[in-house]
C-alpha cells in the first residue's frame, strides 16, 4: 500500500505523469518497441504489427478474465485447459447440431466451469490456487476424455474462415480482444459491479461491512474469466481448424505474467484493463521482436524472464516509494 | 430532558465460555456525546457492534426512534442512521474518497452503472459539510489516518446519520489532529447527532463527553453525568471487585536476587522505572491499559532498546539487544496476545512446546521426535493441559489449554525469571484459577515471576509484593497488609487525574 502524505495535485501535465506511474507497463512497451524497430526492418511494419496483434490477442482474451479475478485477489489456473475444452467442444460437436450451436455449448462450458470454479472458492472457503489448480488438472483429463486423446479435424473449412474479417491489418481476434478489454475496463470504472471488485480485493472485510455480497461477487468474476477462456478457445479452433487435446497447455502461466506485467497485484484491489492491455502488448511484442531476431528459443525463454522480474522490480520502486512493503 | 433516540434495553450476548454482555441498558440522547468506558473485556466493542449490525444480540431490544429495531447487518444500520467508525479504519485505500463515503451503496440506474455525477456532487457536499480540505476524487490510500478518518465520518452527512459510534478514535491522530476531530464531533454534536464514544483515554471522556456509561464483565455499573462525576468514581467502577476466587499464594521464601531494573526509560513509553525480583518471588504490576508495562518487560527481555537506565541480572549489569540472549540467558516473556505472538495455531502442542528451543530436539538439524514428545507428555500432565492427542492443532483448543501450552513452551527452557503478560485474559473461571496454582508452584520451585495485569483481585491474590504503574512511570509499591484494593485505585486513580496530565 502507498503511503503519499500529500494530496496530488491536478494538472494536464501531472495527470499524465501520475498515468504513466501507475501504467508504467506503457512506457516498458514503447522501450521495447523502439528497440525491435531499430534491431530489425521487419518490425515496424503494418504486417507485423498486424500479426502482434492477433498473436496476442488470444493471450490478451484470457487476461481479461484473469484482470477480473485477480483484482478480487483471486487467480484462476484453470483457463488454458478449459480453453481446450471449449475448443473441442465446438469443433467436435458442430457435425451433429451445426456451427453454431456447437459455439455456444462451447461458450456455456466454459462460464460453467467458471461458475463451478467460482462457487468452490466462495463457499469451501478454499484458496482460489488451490480450486482451480484441481480445475487445471481435472479439465484436462476430460479434454482428453472427449477427444481420445486425438486433435480433432474441422470438417467443415468455412468454420475457419469465420475470423477472416480484417479492419485494415487488425483480425477479428484483434478487434475482439480490444472491444472486450475496452468493456470491461468500463465495467471496471463505472459500474457497480467494477466497484464491488475493487472493494472486495482491497478490503475484503470493509466490503463485506458495507453490504456488499462478497460469494456471489466473486462467483460472477470467475464465470466471466471461465467463458472469455472458451472464447479464446472458440477462436483458437477456428484459426487453428484443429482442436488439440493439449491446446492451451501452461497459457494460463503466460496469462498471469501478462497481467502482472502489466503492474496487477496478486493480492488484489488494484490494477485496470489498461495495465492488462499494456502487459498483454508488452508480451507479444517482445516474442515476435525475438522471433524476427531469430533468437534461440531459450534464449527467448531467458529474456522474458528477465523482463518480468524487470518490471515487477520497476513497480515496486515506483508505486511503493521502496517502503519495503 | 430530551428523549433518547436510541435505548438499548437489557440486550444480552453470549458467546462460547463467555457472556460478553449481560442484560445491558443504556440510551443516546441526540444532540449528547455519550461515552463507553470500561476495560478490555468490559464488553464495549460487543455492544457496539451489536448496534452497528454485526452481531445479533441473543435477548433484549433496541428501540431506535421510539420502535423496537433489527439490524440486520452492517448495511441496514448505516441506512437506518447508526454509523460504526471503526479504529481500524473500514475503508478501500484504491477506491476514490467518493466511492468510499458510498462504499457498497453506491448511486447506480437499475443496469448497475454508477450515477458518477451523483456520486461526486453528493461526496463533495458531506466533505463541504465537514470542512474537510481534499475533494472528492482523491484516492483514499494517498490521504493521512486523520483524513481516512474524516472520509468515514462522512458517511455520517452522507447517510444523515443519528447515531454514530466513534471507537478509539485518537488512538493513531496527533494532537492537533485531535482537536479537529474534536471540533467535527462538537459539530454533528450541534446537528443533533448522538454520539457513542468509546475510549482508553481519561482526559478525553471528560473533554468531551456529557455522559459516561461504565462497563464491567459485560455489565453496566452506571451512567453518570460527566460534569457531576470525577476520574476516582469512573476508575473505581470501572476496576472495582470482580468476583471472589480463592487465589494460592506462594510461600513467602525468598532466594537470591535475579533481576535488578534501575532507572530505565524509553521516551513516549516510560521513565525511570526501578524495581527487583528475587527467585521465589511473585512481584505484581498493576496498571490499567497504556500505563506502560508490557513496554517495560518488553524492553527488558530485548524487544525494544531504552533509552536510559541499566538491568542487572544476577548482580551482573546486562544489555540485551534481543529476545534470543534473554531467552538463553534464562529469561522467559509470555506476551498478552496468545494468537499473534505466543502459537502457531496450525500446529499441535507438540510442536508448539518445542518451538523456541528447537536446537534442544534437534541433532543435526533433524528433529527429534520422541524426545519431543517425552516432553509435550510431561508438561501436558504436569499442567493438565486437555487435548485430544501431541499433534491436536492449538486452534481447536480452549483459550485457557492454549495458554498453558504458551506457558510449557517457555517451561521447558528451564528459566530462571518468568513474566506473564496477562496470563488469564481472555480464558474461564476455572483455568483462571488452575493458572494461578501454577504461578505459585513456580515460585515455590525458586522461579522469580513477574505478572502482569490488570485485574486487581488477581494481582493482588498472586503476588508478594505490588508495584502500581501509570503513565510510564511507577507511582507506588505495596507489600504485605498494604496490599489492598482501596490502595491500588488510590494510586492509579490519583496520578491520572486530567488536570495533572
Amino acid at each position: 500500500m502507498s503511503h503519499v502524505t500529500d494530496v496530488p495535485t491536478t494538472g494536464p501535465m501531472n495527470t499524465v505523469l501520475t498515468w504513466l506511474l501507475r501504467n508504467h507497463i506503457w512506457v516498458f512497451l514503447a522501450l521495447t518497441v523502439t528497440v525491435f524497430s531499430l534491431a530489425s526492418p521487419y518490425f515496424l511494419t503494418v504486417n507485423n504489427i498486424g500479426n502482434i496483434l492477433t498473436q496476442g490477442a488470444f493471450i490478451g482474451i484470457l487476461a481479461i478474465g484473469m484482470t477480473m479475478v485477480m483484482i478480487d485477489g483471486e487467480i484462476d489456473l484453470s483457463v488454458g485447459a478449459i480453453l481446450a475444452l471449449a475448443s473441442a467442444l465446438a469443433i467436435g460437436l458442430q457435425d451433429h447440431m451445426g456451427v453454431w450451436p456447437a459455439i455456444c455449448l462451447g461458450l456455456l462450458s466454459g462460464a460453467a466451469l467458471g461458475f463451478v470454479n467460482g462457487t468452490l472458492v466462495a463457499l469451501s472457503g478454499m484458496h482460489s490456487f488451490v480450486v482451480t489448480l484441481g480445475g487445471l488438472i481435472g479439465i484436462r483429463g476430460l479434454v482428453f476424455v472427449y477427444t481420445g486423446e486425438n486433435a480433432l479435424m474441422v470438417q467443415d473449412f468455412s468454420y475457419t474462415e469465420i475470423p477472416e474479417i480484417y479492419i485494415g491489418p487488425i483480425s477479428l481476434t484483434a478487434i475482439i480482444f480490444f472491444a472486450t478489454a475496452l468493456f470491461f475496463q468500463w465495467v471496471l470504472s463505472s459500474t457497480r459491479h467494477g466497484r464491488e471488485t475493487y472493494a472486495v480485493g482491497d478490503n475484503i472485510e470493509a466490503a463485506h461491512d458495507a453490504g456488499i455480497n462478497v460469494k456471489r461477487h466473486k462467483i460472477i468474476n470467475f464465470t466471466i474469466c471461465g467463458t472469455l477462456a472458451a472464447v479464446c478457445g472458440i477462436l483458437l479452433s477456428m484459426r487453428l481448424g484443429t482442436a488439440e487435446p493439449n491446446a492451451g497447455k501452461v497459457w494460463e502461466l503466460w496469462t498471469i505474467i501478462a497481467v502482472v506485467l502489466g503492474g496487477i497485484r496478486l493480492q488484489g484491489g488494484f490494477g485496470s484493463m489498461w495495465m492488462t492491455i499494456g502487459g498483454v502488448l508488452t508480451l507479444a511484442v517482445l516474442r515476435n521482436g525475438l522471433r524476427l531476431l531469430n533468437t534461440p528459443n531459450y534464449v527467448e525463454l531467458m529474456v522474458m524472464g528477465a523482463v518480468l522480474v524487470l518490471a515487477l522490480v520497476l513497480d515496486k520502486l515506483l508505486n511503493h516509494g521502496g517502503d519495503g512493503q | 430532558m430530551t428523549a433518547a433516540i436510541l435505548k438499548v434495553s437489557e440486550i444480552t450476548k453470549t458467546f462460547p465460555g463467555v457472556k460478553a454482555l449481560d442484560e445491558v441498558s443504556f440510551d443516546i440522547r441526540p444532540g449528547e456525546v455519550h461515552a463507553l468506558v470500561g476495560e478490555n473485556g468490559a464488553g464495549k466493542s460487543t455492544l457496539m457492534k451489536v448496534l452497528a449490525g454485526l452481531h445479533q444480540p441473543d435477548g433484549g431490544e433496541i428501540i431506535y426512534q421510539g420502535e423496537p429495531m433489527q439490524v440486520a447487518g452492517p448495511l441496514d444500520a448505516r441506512q437506518k442512521g447508526i454509523l460504526l467508525i471503526h479504529q481500524e479504519l473500514s475503508l478501500s485505500p484504491e477506491l476514490s474518497v467518493a466511492e468510499n463515503i458510498y462504499l457498497g451503496a453506491w448511486p447506480t440506474n437499475r443496469f448497475g452503472v454508477l450515477k458518477k455525477r451523483e456520486l461526486r456532487r453528493n461526496a463533495a457536499s458531506a466533505l463541504d459539510a465537514l470542512g474537510c480540505g481534499f475533494g472528492p476524487d482523491v484516492r483514499v490510500g494517498t490521504l493521512s489516518v486523520a483524513m481516512q478518518q474524516m472520509v468515514e465520518i462522512a458517511r455520517a452527512e452522507a447517510f444523515s446519520a443519528n447515531v454514530v459510534i466513534f471507537d478509539e478514535p485518537t488512538a493513531s491522530l496527533t494532537d492537533t489532529e485531535k482537536d479537529q476531530l474534536f471540533h467535527t464531533i462538537r459539530g454533528l454534536k450541534a446537528q443533533g447527532v448522538g454520539i457513542v464514544y468509546i475510549s482508553h483515554k481519561m482526559d478525553e471522556i471528560f473533554d468531551i463527553t456529557d455522559r459516561v456509561t461504565v462497563l464491567r464483565d459485560g455489565r453496566v455499573q452506571g451512567t453518570l453525568e460527566t460534569q457531576d462525576t470525577d476520574l476516582n468514581q469512573v476508575t473505581r467502577m470501572m476496576i472495582g471487585r470482580t468476583l471472589d476466587t480463592y487465589f494460592v499464594k506462594a510461600k513467602e521464601e525468598f532466594g537470591t536476587e535475579v533481576l535488578r531494573v534501575d532507572g530505565l526509560s524509553k521516551s513516549g513509553h516510560f521513565s525511570d522505572v526501578s524495581f527487583s525480583v528475587r527467585e521465589g518471588e511473585v512481584l505484581g504490576l498493576y496498571g490499567l491499559v497504556g500505563a506502560g508495562r508490557s513496554e517495560v518487560v518488553e524492553t527488558i527481555f530485548g524487544v525494544r532498546r531504552a533509552d536510559a537506565g541499566q538491568v542487572h541480572w544476577k548482580g551482573a549489569p546486562i544489555d540485551l539487544p534481543t529476545p534470543r540472549q534473554a531467552i538463553d540467558m534464562g529469561m522467559a516473556l509470555v506476551p498478552e496476545s496468545r494468537k499473534e505472538q505466543g502459537l502457531v495455531l496450525m500446529m499441535g502442542g507438540r510442536e508448539n512446546t518445542s518451538l523456541p528451543h528447537l536446537k534442544l530436539f534437534s541433532g543435526m538439524a533433524v528433529m527429534n521426535r520422541s524426545k519431543e514428545l517425552v516432553t509435550y507428555e510431561k508438561y501436558q500432565s504436569a499442567l493438565a493441559i486437555k487435548t485430544t492427542g501431541p499433534d491436536q492443532a492449538m486452534s481447536q483448543l480452549s483459550g485457557g489449554n492454549q495458554q498453558k501450552f504458551v506457558l510449557a513452551k517457555w517451561l521447558c527452557a528451564n528459566p530462571k525469571l518468568i513474566i506473564l503478560d496477562e496470563p488469564t485474559r481472555g480464558i474461564d473461571v476455572g483455568s483462571k484459577s488452575a493458572i494461578h496454582e501454577l504461578i505459585a508452584e513456580l515460585a515455590e520451585q525458586g522461579l522469580a515471576v513477574i505478572v502482569i495485569s490488570s485485574e486487581m483481585p488477581e494481582v493482588l491474590g498472586v503476588s508478594h509484593r505490588v508495584l502500581t504503574m501509570s503513565e510510564g512511570a511507577v507511582v507506588a509499591e505495596f507489600k504485605g497488609a498494604d496490599m489492598t484494593e482501596e490502595n491500588l485505585i488510590d494510586a492509579v486513580s490519583h496520578h491520572r487525574a486530567p488536570d495533572a496530565a
